[in-house]
């Protein structure tokens, strides 16, 4: 018989015709079926010996030949063996970028626009945390840690470059009335003391406030910048991304809530703050305040590839790409 | 072939330990990660401290546990009645053309991820809680509902099956007794069937109070004692979804303690039904 000789020991073609070629099919799909539908699973049957009910797991229908079953399962394992390496060769030929969920929407905007100037280079950009990006950074888990809060304590020891810095807009809902709000009114708002839009001027309904979960950067810089000493209040719905608290806002007229500058959009409103308007020219000559940075973690100087991205993120071309995404540059002034 | 044979069982055999080494890993890695934690505030401060402010270090699940149960709680007012009575519809009254399209139709709900659940109720019931009865919408109303719907799959089948497992001369003998169906099926096969029925309510609810992704988008996660059903919530199963990613230090391990508790309430439940559904009928 003449075969073409192949890299992988292919499964004999099966004795029976029409069972050889897709035969584990029936196995990959059976095991399929068995998790997709995890209440088909275990099902109650009643033993009618002893009138007993007993939960029992069912197992796929078809019975396949007992030949096709070894094939099946060597089938299944080589696909492990195959597929298993070429998952780790993947993230071993570029640069992985994690951290920050504020960050990383702009991070992959310029991976993308890095991987098109060079082709032969990847980069992965995941999301995860600021926190677990910096973890990741410290265990050589990922070669960037995005981090979109200032380092506290032993985390000073890794090396930090700023590659932007983004402000805080406090957004409402297009259709509220109110249209600026000092410091203290948006922290007695955040912190229960006032309750009621009537009390900021607005129409008589409760405030619905949105804050960031714990450990987030955004909440973090928004306690320091705003809330100072006070807490937010515990009643406080809570988004764990940006473009969730987004969402609530636009969806509730009655709601308050902060995001980045960057990803206000026409769904909600950000309002002035004392008066300043937050844009970018004001965040640059900083009249407006909330502003905080967004870090490249290293562990280490950075260098080889990584090194090479960092160069390319801190250049004029993807820093005019930042600032057209509505990040303050940290190289150029805006016009 | 004998040989082969003994291979494939031993592979097997392999496989199967393996499930239960990484149920093993996963067991002592949530102990001991959260178990220090605990111990350091203590149990009682830990379990009924109603304050969740990590960045202070005051670790109280209290308000949680009491969300887990009042979700779990509505979606059981929801899921209970209409599974019921979708399993006595399926088992005994169902045309068999009918049955073609439903139970298909029932698997695939189970089949549906979660996140497409949470983003349906985010959608839809959220705007439609915030205009007819105020709040915010993002409540434990609307996550009960959606998770009313996500055990329903889990309450049919084995509800169903457990009915269909009667020996037929318990439904023979009530009909030969002059009982009609209706009388047949409340008063003779819903008891006999009563373990069953129990152990597929209380399975539900072991979904229910295990689903994160759907409630982290619709429960509005707040930290605080719900009062009402139109409040928001935080489950124990949200609080580590929510916070995971930013989470170092003694707060992650505070999320590990979480899961430990929902770890003592899981295994609470799924015994129950284990010992339920071996419970003799009669």
């Amino acid at each position: 018989m003449q075969r073409t000789p192949s890299p992988y020991p292919s499964p004999p073609r099966g004795e029976g015709k029409g069972e050889g070629r897709f035969g584990h099919w029936n196995f990959v799909f059976g095991i399929y079926l068995e998790f997709g539908l995890p209440a088909r699973s275990l099902s109650l049957a009643l033993n009618p010996e002893n009138g007993q009910t007993h939960l029992k797991p069912t197992f796929c229908k078809q019975n396949a030949p007992a030949k096709a079953g070894i094939w099946n399962l060597g089938f299944l394992f080589l696909l492990l063996f195959i597929l298993f390496p070429m998952g780790c060769q993947r993230s071993k030929a570029g640069i992985t970028v994690a951290g920050s969920t504020s960050v990383e929407p702009f991070a992959e905007l310029l991976a993308e626009e890095y991987m098109s100037r060079h082709p032969e280079s990847h980069i992965y950009v995941q999301g995860g945390g600021s926190t677990a990006g910096i973890e990741a950074v410290i265990t050589r888990a990922a070669h960037i840690g995005m981090s979109s809060r200032n380092l506290i304590g032993d985390e000073n020891k890794l090396y930090t470059v700023t590659i932007a810095k983004d402000a805080i807009a406090v957004i409402v809902h297009p259709l509220n009335p109110i249209e600026n709000l000092s410091l203290d009114q948006i922290r007695n708002a955040f912190s229960g003391k006032i309750q009621n839009w009537k009390e900021l001027g607005g129409s008589n309904r409760p405030i619905d406030i949105v804050t960031r979960e714990e450990g987030s950067g955004t909440r973090e810089s928004f306690q320091k910048f705003v809330m100072r000493k006070e807490d937010i209040n515990l009643g406080a719905l809570v988004q764990d991304s940006n473009g969730a608290v987004r969402q609530v806002i636009a969806t509730d007229p009655k709601a308050i809530g902060y995001i980045s500058l960057g990803l206000v959009n026409d769904q909600v409103k950000a309002v002035t703050i004392s008066g300043v308007e937050p844009n970018l020219r004001n965040v640059y000559n900083r009249k407006y305040t909330l502003v905080r940075p967004f870090l490249f973690v290293f562990n280490g100087e950075p260098a080889g590839a990584a090194k090479s991205f960092l160069d390319f993120v801190l250049s004029p071309p993807a820093q005019k790409l930042l600032l057209k995404e509505g990040l303050v540059p940290v190289l150029q002034e805006p016009d | 072939m004998a040989m082969k044979e003994k291979i494939i069982e031993k592979i097997l055999l392999l496989t199967a330990f393996s499930s239960i080494f990484i149920l093993g890993l996963i067991t002592f890695f949530i102990f001991k990660e959260g178990l220090p934690l605990i111990l350091k505030i203590g149990i009682k401060a830990f379990l009924l401290g109603e304050k969740w402010i990590p960045s202070k270090g005051l670790f109280g699940v209290f308000p949680m546990i009491v969300s887990s149960f009042w979700v779990t709680f509505g979606a059981l007012l929801l899921g209970i009645p209409l599974g019921l009575a979708c399993a006595i519809f399926l088992s005994e009254l169902i045309p068999p053309s009918v049955g073609l399209l439903l139970r298909p139709a029932i698997q695939l709900l189970a089949a549906i991820p979660s996140v497409i659940y949470g983003f349906w109720g985010l959608i839809v019931l959220v705007p439609l809680i915030q205009n007819h009865f105020g709040g915010p919408g993002l409540s434990i109303l609307a996550g009960s509902l959606v998770l009313g719907f996500m055990i329903l799959p889990t309450i049919i089948t084995i509800s169903e099956d457990s009915l269909k497992a009667l020996p037929p001369t318990y439904k023979a003998g009530a009909l030969a007794l002059g009982a009609t169906h209706w009388q047949t099926i409340w008063r003779v096969l819903i008891p006999a069937a009563r373990s069953g029925v129990v152990a597929s309510v209380i399975l539900g609810m072991g979904r229910a109070i295990g689903e994160t992704m759907a409630m982290i988008m619709i429960l509005g996660n707040a930290v605080k004692m719900p009062t009402s059903f139109l409040d928001s919530a935080r489950t124990l199963t949200t609080n580590i979804g929510i916070e995971m990613g930013y989470a170092s230090g003694d707060h992650r391990q505070a999320l590990f303690a979480t899961g430990v508790v929902l770890f003592f309430i899981i295994m609470a439940l799924n015994t129950l039904a284990i010992s339920l559904s071996r419970r003799r009928v009669h």
